[in-house]
Order: structure tokens, then C-alpha cells, then sequence
């Protein structure tokens, strides 16, 4: 076990060495000159040049990528163009956000995915089964960015049944203002007792949380249903079924404790997917998170907004590869020995 | 499996298949026509110049009618027409940017996996940088940095597709490579690169074809979302995502110019994931579900 999970870090921290190589790559193709866009177009050549050596931009490339690993590790992630604060704080109150949608959706997700997963395997090939398949299939075809458009328009807008757009209820930041602990509004809320605060950051969640949930609602429950049909066809089920349990109870008590593996495991990597797909939601509800700054960011051609996004993404998606692969080799002892 | 079965190809096999199979034949029916939109597009859409640049300004925002089956948007074009041209550009994108991920990432899938060892390592490790890159982000970071066109949402979806091509035959490869007609090929002293592409490349391909069709719908969907944000296709071009993008202030009052884009974005995707999932449960002999 010792052995597996030293290679694995092993491996994870070279693929993050990889992300910030190809980040910074990709900053570097940025046409124009960044020190032009940082002292603007109407600087004379001494500034220009000021700006250039403040950036380092003469140094040869190796020794910028040196610096710019030596600054993303001492926490100096740059100053975003458009907000005009440091990147790392930036993020620091966008992510929680991020994480506060995506965190409601995917309990969402779970607690759909699972038990329609667990009825379409249970009523196989009949109409339950279609019907799921059908649904899932639609779930992960959907432009979520139209979804959020006709899911605001038509219960927020026409019907008025759930807030327009936002975290919460702006005027609330005076009547009952929120100390913040860990940045994300409902766990604040909650565990400060601010009840208004808790009930209009719900309110706000349902919509794009269940918009963000459709497309892990719809693999969750298509991998559910494989797993749980590749159970139900291996002994120990024969066995149950052969000392008389039905076949509800075959697939419940005795198949979804070992499907449960490959499930928990396209979770977690479902869940660096619906950051980004949330990105696109983020955008249309207006959500103060990390798809909303990464827009903003993106409309100003702000590049180290735009790297800091990137990266902190990447860690994210590395993350929780690694917790996939670390929670695997703990449920299944054959992935420690194949390596 | 009798010998009669064993004989047949594994087309053969899929096509028998798909008749047991209602939804992946309605996915390929519904391909063909979406085909034949992109084909046919300048002949069959009721005003073929509103596929471009015309405007009628008199014409703006007419609802659903006799004369506009879906409608006009802002400017007074026809929406009908618009989606038909807007085949077009999906289509050319899922197909340019499959061809192009699964031109990388099966050349070096296969070098890995028959190569083995460390070139297989060093292969492995870099598609494992790409990979942690979710494809909408990745094309994000390049279409910032590239000029928004359409080219530059199939090189940068392309970027982070092709890794899991490379992953995908480099372990077909590297079973295949074990076989004994490749042990065969080798000592009779037929050179690597032969051996590699005339052998192990053809043996490898099924699972690869499968996962084409499969992420086909993907790739759609990345597409329309960078047009939606403005990193893709630009005005005047008739595109789905770009379409939703410039009627999304209208959804209120004029539903039309929104809703029939994001459906034909959702019928195409769909049918390519029906379509997919089909392909797979017939080729992959260990997952049958009927």
C-alpha cells in the first residue's frame, strides 16, 4: 500500500509540474506585448521598457518559468487587469461559490442518479428502464447553457416562483449582514444562525443547482445501472437469489454495496466536470463564482485572471483523480498490485 | 458463439444489432437528416441568403408562421434557415476536430503501446498533463489567446481530445503487440514502423471508432458552449450556440429565436450519444446488456 501510494503522489506531482508548464505556455502565446497592456498604449519607449523589466520580460524563457513556479509557490498568482486585486484573493472568494453550486447540485445528482439507476437495472429492458435511459441520455445532451436560459425564463421570470439571478437578496448585506468563516454563503449562514441569509441563498441555489445537476444526475445514473446489471449477474447474486430473495433485495442489500466503487469514483470526477460545466450557468444566473469571474475575465483579455483560473481547475481536476485512485486502491486491493 | 457468428465482421454484428435497438437507429436516422440539412443547406432552407449577412430589419422578430416556419430573429433573418446552415458548422467541427484528435492520439497511442517501457511512459505522463485539463477549460485558455473564430474552437476542443485517444490505443496496442502474427512479423525481421502501422494500428481501431461516435456528441456541445461565450463562431456565421447567445435577452418576449437553436444543438447531441451508446453495447463483447 505504502509503495502504490508513493507512486501515485509521485505521479500526481509530476502532472501538476505539467499543468504549470503548459499554463504558463499557453499565457505566453498571447499575441501583443503584455508590457503594452500593462502600461497601456500612449506609454513612451522608457516605460515600455520599465515595464518589461519589471516583468522580467527580457529574461531568457527558462528563467521566467522559474520565476513564475517560484511566485504561483509563494502564493503571488499576479494582479488580475480587470478587478485590479491580487488573482489569489480573487479566487479565494470566487471559488467557495463555485464550490457552494456545484456542491448542491451534486447532492442533487447523487440523489436522483442513484435511484433511478437502481430502477431501470431492477426493471430491466421494460418500460422504467427505457424511460431512465431516455431521460439520462437527454441529461447529458442538453446545452446547459440553454437549459439555465429556459429554466430562468420560464420559473424565474414568467411564473416568478424562484429569484432571477444572484447568491442572495443584495439588501440583505444591511439587515442581517454575514460573518464570513469559510466564504461559502449557506454553510456561513447556517452555522451563524443567519436564518434570512440561509433562505434567500436556497432560494437562489435551486435553479442553477438543478440545472448544474443534470448532466451528473444523467452518468450517474447510467453508470449505476451498468454496475449494478454486472452485479446482479455474479454468484454471490445467484446465491441471494437462490435462498429466495427477490430481485429488489438482490440488487439493494446485495449488489449496491459492490457497484459502489466505479460510482463513488465517476463522482468525484464528475465533479471537476460540473465546475467548469457550471461556468456556463454561472454566466447566465449571474453567480459570484469562478465561471463568472473567468467570463469577466475572459471579455477583458485578462491573462492572469485567465491563468489562475486554469490552474486552479487543473489541481482540482489532479485532485481528484488522485482521491479517485487513492479511494479505489482502498476498496479494491488488485489496483495496488497492477499499479 | 457458433463458428457462423464468429465469421461475421464486427459491422455486420453492430448493424444486426441496431435493428433490436430503437433509440440508437432513431440517433442514426436522425444523423443522416442532420447530414443532409448541412448537404443541402443553400438548396432546401426557405431564404438561403439568410444564412449570412442579409438583413431585413421590417422582417424582426416575426413569431412562428405560414411564411416563417420558426420564426425571424433580431435582424429579420430566418431561424429555419439559419439552423439548416448552423448544421453545417457543427457537423465540420465534431468532424474536423475528431479527425484531428484521433490522427494525434492514435499515432502516439499506438507508438506507446507497442514501444512499451519508457516511450510509453513518457507518452502516458504527457497525456496525463492534458487530461487534467477539462476540454471546456483548456479551450477557454486558447481561445482567449487565439483569435475567436471557428478554427480556433476545433484546435483547441482538438487539444484536449486527443489524449483520450492515445490512452485508449495505447492499452488496445498493447495487448494486440502480443499477438503472435505480430511475434510472427518480427521475426521474419519486418521493420518496427511497418509492424506498427500495418499491423498493430488496423487490429487496434474498433474500440477507437466506438468512442468517436461517443464523443461526438461532446464535442458539439463544447463547440456551441465557446460560441455562446463569443470565443467560437462570430457573427454573421450561422451557428447554434452563437444563435442562443444573441437571442438570450429576448427569450421573454420572442421564445422562438432562442429555444429552436438549443433544440437542434440537443436533438444532434442526442442523437450522437443514442448513437454511440449503441455502437458500444453491440462491439464491446464484455458489456451486453440485452
Amino acid at each position: 500500500m505504502t509503495g502504490y501510494l508513493i507512486r501515485r503522489l509521485g505521479q500526481a506531482v509530476l502532472v501538476v509540474a505539467g499543468v504549470i508548464v503548459l499554463t504558463f505556455a499557453i499565457m505566453r502565446l498571447v499575441p501583443g506585448d503584455p508590457a503594452v497592456a500593462y502600461a497601456g498604449p500612449k506609454a513612451s519607449a522608457a516605460e515600455l521598457a520599465a515595464a518589461r523589466a519589471r516583468f522580467g520580460l527580457d529574461d531568457p524563457l527558462w528563467v521566467q518559468l522559474w520565476n513564475y513556479v517560484r511566485d504561483l509557490l509563494s502564493g503571488e498568482w499576479g494582479t488580475s487587469l480587470h478587478t485590479r486585486q491580487p488573482v489569489a484573493s480573487d479566487l479565494t472568494t470566487v471559488f467557495p461559490a463555485s464550490l457552494e453550486l456545484v456542491g448542491a447540485a451534486l447532492i442533487v445528482a447523487v440523489a436522483a442518479g442513484v435511484p433511478l439507476g437502481v430502477l431501470a437495472a431492477r426493471y430491466k429492458g421494460k418500460f422504467p428502464d427505457f424511460s431512465v435511459r431516455l431521460s439520462s441520455m437527454l441529461a447529458v445532451s442538453v446545452p446547459v447553457f440553454w437549459l439555465a436560459l429556459a429554466v430562468q425564463t420560464v420559473f424565474a421570470s414568467n411564473l416568478g416562483w424562484f429569484p432571477v439571478a444572484g447568491e442572495y437578496d443584495a439588501t440583505l448585506d444591511t439587515t442581517s449582514p454575514l460573518r464570513v468563516y469559510t466564504n461559502i454563503t449557506a454553510v456561513d449562514a447556517l452555522f451563524t444562525g443567519n436564518w434570512p441569509m440561509l433562505t434567500s441563498t436556497l432560494e437562489h441555489l435551486v435553479l442553477p443547482a438543478l440545472v448544474v445537476a443534470a448532466y451528473p444526475a444523467g452518468v450517474i445514473a447510467q453508470m449505476t445501472r451498468a454496475a449494478l446489471i454486472e452485479e446482479a449477474g455474479q454468484d454471490h447474486a445467484r446465491m441471494a437469489r437462490a435462498l429466495g430473495f427477490g430481485e429488489t433485495a438482490v440488487l439493494t442489500r446485495f449488489s449496491l454495496r459492490p457497484a459502489a466503487g466505479p460510482v463513488l469514483s465517476l463522482i468525484a470526477l464528475v465533479f471537476a466536470y460540473a465546475i467548469v460545466n457550471g461556468f456556463l450557468v454561472e454566466a447566465v444566473f449571474n453567480w459570484p463564482g469562478l465561471g463568472r469571474y473567468a467570463a469577466d475575465s475572459i471579455r477583458s483579455l485578462d491573462t492572469p485572471a485567465i491563468a489562475g483560473v486554469t490552474l486552479v481547475v487543473a489541481l482540482l481536476y489532479v485532485l481528484a483523480n488522485l482521491v479517485v485512485d487513492l479511494l479505489q486502491s482502498l476498496l479494491d486491493p488488485r489496483v495496488r498490485k497492477a499499479g | 458463439m457458433t463458428a457462423v457468428e464468429l465469421r461475421r465482421t464486427p459491422l455486420r454484428r453492430a448493424a444486426d444489432l441496431a435493428r433490436g435497438d430503437v433509440l440508437a437507429a432513431t440517433g442514426l436516422a436522425v444523423l443522416a437528416l442532420v447530414a443532409l440539412a448541412a448537404l443541402l443547406a443553400p438548396w432546401i432552407a426557405p431564404y438561403p441568403e439568410d444564412g449570412g449577412t442579409a438583413v431585413h430589419l421590417t422582417e424582426a422578430l416575426r413569431p412562428p408562421g405560414a411564411e416563417h416556419w420558426l420564426g425571424t430573429d433580431q435582424v429579420g433573418r430566418d431561424v429555419l434557415s439559419r439552423i439548416l446552415y448552423g448544421a453545417r458548422t457543427s457537423l465540420f467541427i465534431a468532424v474536423a476536430v475528431l479527425a484531428l484528435a484521433a490522427a494525434v492520439g492514435v499515432t502516439l497511442g499506438v507508438v506507446a503501446g507497442y514501444a512499451g517501457g519508457l516511450v510509453r511512459d513518457v507518452i502516458m505522463r504527457i497525456t496525463d498533463v492534458f487530461l487534467a485539463f477539462p476540454a471546456l477549460l483548456l479551450s477557454l485558455a486558447l481561445a482567449v489567446v487565439l483569435q475567436p473564430s471557428v478554427t480556433t474552437v476545433v484546435v483547441a476542443i482538438a487539444a484536449t481530445w486527443w489524449p483520450w485517444y492515445a490512452r485508449l490505443t495505447a492499452s488496445v496496442a498493447q495487448s494486440v503487440a502480443r499477438r503472435g502474427y505480430v511475434d510472427a512479423a518480427r521475426c521474419l525481421g519486418v521493420p518496427a514502423p511497418v509492424i506498427v502501422f500495418r499491423h498493430v494500428l488496423p487490429n487496434s481501431l474498433t474500440p477507437v471508432l466506438v468512442q468517436l461516435s461517443l464523443d461526438a456528441g461532446g464535442v458539439i456541445l463544447t463547440a456551441a458552449a465557446l460560441s455562446y461565450l463569443g470565443l467560437g463562431a462570430q457573427e454573421p456565421e450561422a451557428e447554434w450556440g452563437l444563435m442562443v447567445e444573441q437571442g438570450q435577452s429576448l427569450f421573454t418576449t420572442d421564445w422562438w429565436v432562442v429555444t429552436f437553436p438549443g433544440l437542434a444543438i440537443l436533438v444532434t447531441a442526442f442523437a450522437f450519444n443514442v448513437l454511440g451508446e449503441g455502437l458500444r453495447a453491440a462491439l464491446d463483447p464484455r458489456r451486453r446488456p440485452r
